[in-house]
């Protein structure tokens, strides 16, 4: 029967940080003030990334392994909670 | 039922951060939020597009549900495939297309326009950035009149080919156009989709920052513009009805325009072509909704 | 003892299409095209009679038809399609692309010319143009040969070792359209032999999701491209055994990846395919009848290539004759091209001349074969080889221009 010759097959197996740790991309860095969040959700909602999640206290929580700093979150904020910030060299 | 953030934020989406697309990515978006609603039980196929490079290089994949890259023609054949074997296996499962435009307007249509004459029971989605992004900006059958690309370097000079209609002329059972600028729309599109069964069409407007030259963060922005300016009116054909799903106050076209460097130095009187242009089709959708069928 | 089955008269089309039947195949997506269009007609009316239970995809190309052949055999069942000439041309991505997914997809295609200028009729440019897409490929003879190999090529191409896409190609109007005898098996006999698809490598399964086929760089392709080409020719000896075991059980050997007509003594071996083997068989006959021993080694499977065979049943002959019905332009017979492959750097390596014939459906009879096989004789004993090859049975005003020393390679 069977030689045991390799089926060598371009089967991916799903991974968060498939492209690496896409965070380092970043130039700026979407800040969330806990005082103007009104807890909408838009900025989870439009995130392209999925690096979004509800934190320990109720608030947004910003993954910054994997986000890309494209600060679609901080433009669609309806009360400007998100501040775009300088990332440190 | 309508479909809110709260119903959203319940399901789990076929999405993990960390991909490889670009920053502001209009394509991921839209996927993020049609795969919370398409759910688990769903197989994508996917055609040469920026989704094939979106979902990472081997051996890892961003995408948790089952997908299968299939060369650039195919996607509506090989969907139609998998859905008869399942059909055939007696499992329930969505089988669903995720192409370009340029797999879907151009080089795909043929297969796709089969696959909606043979009634498949599949979802097509074409994300449709205007353009062939993935090969770096070349004008598609979808590009808008007038856009810059790298091979129309004055301006695109013929109009898109208007696919949500052409595909609505083959009467299948529901077609719809979303954008992310509008993302409850699409997401009760998708709702609505799923429970149809037989062919279903969804033509989403999806920013691309790099290719329109638009600012990364405005991603959604130019998406809803492109709605409120009435360039890409929400509808959605169900059984050869047709609904137009989101009425904005008319905003001037030029508001959307002048976020994209695309069409950086249109005239006056261009943009007042486009307008009136989009005024036509605009007025046209009205006067269709009023049939009983427009199909 | 072999098994019984039932004899019917019927063309090969018809065969192929019940070996489709047989093989209880879940998925035909099909497209019409002359001389293959019966095949998937006879399919249409076994499903629509309730004598078939599979899927029928009316697709509108045969690009779809591989395409839609791909996606079901990736949702993990049993696909067939049938196709001929340009069609088989349109396909040509995908056929890279079902190979390249490892996906035991079966297609029988019915050999025939390719345009311009419209032509229906048979010759192998076909599916000879197609032989690096990955596809297994198996050349036939008779009507009884279609409808066996094609069960015997999925028990193949589904093997763990193999899982690539097969074609068996039949001659069009010759095979397709010829009414022969053929002994339909039982279909509990061919479940026995042939039991369900389950792929043991991959499948499309939200149970199990994967993402096949995303971007792979260069330190993963190549192993990729490797392990298909070590598939194959493991596919070799698995042909061999499986036909074996397809002998035993319903008593039929068509041969292996070869077959052997009279070729222990023969100082001089035809080498050939398709039906011309069929004819050459006779001139073998004719030929040893005049006192010339000659052999006949029939290619069966052109991919995988069995350059083992013609390497062991070749070398230290006087000479081999080799018969292509396809032209690899200013290059020669694909077949011819092979052999020479397989002979290169061996010691004993026989002379070879190869003749490039039949195109478009030109007749190609056993009196040709005598013929060529005389010629070939005659240059080999008088050293007249200077050619990789020849061309047969052109009309007499262009062989002189063929024959002149003007032309050169």
């Amino acid at each position: 029967m069977g030689l045991g010759v390799p089926i060598i097959i371009p089967v991916s197996k799903p991974s968060k940080g498939s492209a690496g740790k896409t965070g380092l991309w970043r130039v700026e860095k979407p800040v969330v003030d806990e005082d103007k969040c009104i807890k909408c959700w838009l900025c989870w909602l439009y995130c392209p990334e999925d690096v979004i999640t509800e934190g320990p206290n109720g608030f947004p929580q910003i993954d910054y392994t994997f986000c890309k700093g494209c600060g679609v979150c901080a433009d669609v904020c309806p009360t400007k909670a998100i501040q775009m910030t300088k990332e440190e060299e | 039922m309508t479909l809110t953030i709260h119903d959203l934020r319940k399901e789990s989406g076929s999405y993990l951060p960390g991909s490889a697309a670009c920053p502001g990515c209009g394509a991921t978006l839209a996927f993020r939020i049609a795969s919370r609603v398409l759910g688990p039980n769903t197989i994508y196929v996917v055609p040469a597009s920026c989704f094939s490079v979106i979902q990472s290089p081997f051996p890892k994949s961003a995408i948790s549900a089952p997908l299968y890259n299939i060369a650039f023609p195919a996607a509506a054949a090989t969907a139609s495939g998998v859905y008869r074997a399942y059909k055939m296996i007696g499992r329930n499962v969505n089988v669903v297309v995720w192409a370009g435009d340029g797999g879907t307007v151009d080089i795909g249509i043929q297969a796709l326009s089969g696959a909606a004459e043979r009634g498949e029971d599949i979802i097509y989605v074409c994300y449709d950035n205007e353009a062939y992004m993935n090969t770096g900006i070349q004008r598609s059958g979808a590009t808008p009149l007038m856009a810059w690309t790298k091979t129309t370097p004055t301006g695109k000079r013929e109009m898109p080919k208007d696919m949500p209609m052409i595909v609505a002329a083959h009467r299948v059972p529901y077609v719809a156009t979303a954008s992310v600028g509008y993302p409850f729309d699409l997401a009760n599109k998708f709702e609505k989709a799923k429970r149809i069964k037989g062919f279903r069409y969804i033509h989403i407007f999806s920013t691309c920052p790099p290719g329109w030259n638009s600012p990364v963060s405005k991603t959604a922005e130019v998406a809803k513009l492109a709605v409120d300016t009435y360039f890409w009116p929400l509808y959605e054909i169900e059984n050869g009805k047709l609904r137009i799903t989101v009425k904005p106050r008319k905003r001037p076209l030029k508001e959307f325009l002048e976020l994209q460097d695309r069409f950086r130095g249109l005239s006056d009187e261009e943009i007042e072509e486009l307008e009136k242009i989009v005024m036509e089709k605009w007025n046209f959708l009205l006067h269709l909704e009023k049939s009983e069928r427009v199909f | 003892m072999a098994v019984e089955g039932t004899w019917e008269i019927i063309t090969g089309n018809h065969a192929a299409a019940i070996a489709a039947k047989l093989a209880r195949v879940k998925v035909v997506p099909a497209y019409p095209i002359t001389p293959q269009t019966t095949i998937v007609e006879y399919i249409a009316s076994f499903i629509e009679s309730g004598h078939m239970d599979a899927e029928y995809i009316r697709v509108e190309s045969e690009h779809s038809a591989m395409a839609a052949a791909i996606g079901a055999s990736a949702a993990g069942v049993r696909a067939f399609t049938a196709t001929a000439s340009q069609g088989l041309l349109l396909m040509s991505e995908v056929l890279h692309w079902a190979a390249g997914s490892r996906l035991p997809i079966g297609m029988a295609v019915v050999n025939r010319a390719v345009g311009p200028p419209w032509n229906i009729h048979v010759d192998h440019q076909d599916a000879m143009s197609q032989r690096d897409t990955g596809w297994l490929q198996v050349y036939i003879s008779s009507n009884q040969e279609v409808l066996d190999t094609i069960l015997m090529m999925y028990k193949v191409a589904e093997h763990p070792d193999v899982l690539l896409p097969f074609m068996v190609c039949l001659d069009g109007f010759v095979l397709s359209h010829t009414y022969m005898p053929v002994n339909v098996p039982r279909q509990e006999d061919v479940d026995e032999f042939l039991p369900e698809y389950s792929p043991p490598h991959w499948k499309l399964d939200p149970e199990n999701p994967i993402t096949f086929g995303n971007l792979a760089l260069p330190d993963e392709y190549q192993e990729m491209r490797w392990s298909m080409d070590l598939s194959m020719r493991r596919a070799l000896d698995l042909i061999e055994d499986v036909a074996e075991e397809f002998f035993q059980k319903f008593g039929r050997y068509h041969g292996g990846a070869t077959w052997k007509y009279k070729v222990e003594d023969a100082d001089y071996i035809i080498v050939t395919a398709g039906t011309m083997a069929s004819e050459a068989e006779v001139a073998v006959d004719e030929l040893r009848e005049e006192g010339m021993k000659v052999g006949l080694l029939k290619v069966r499977a052109f991919r995988p290539f069995p350059h083992r065979d013609m390497a062991e049943v070749l070398q230290d002959r006087k000479g081999a004759i080799i018969i292509d019905r396809s032209i690899a332009f200013s290059s020669g017979g694909p077949i011819g091209i092979e052999v020479r492959s397989s002979l290169y750097n061996r010691s004993g390596s026989p002379p070879i001349v190869n003749y490039v014939t039949g195109l478009g459906g030109r007749d190609v009879t056993y009196e040709d074969i005598v013929k060529m096989t005389k010629d070939g004789i005659g240059r080999i004993t008088s050293d007249r080889l200077g050619r990789p090859y020849y061309w047969y049975k052109l009309k007499p005003e262009y062989e002189k221009i063929e024959l002149s020393e003007e032309v050169r390679l």
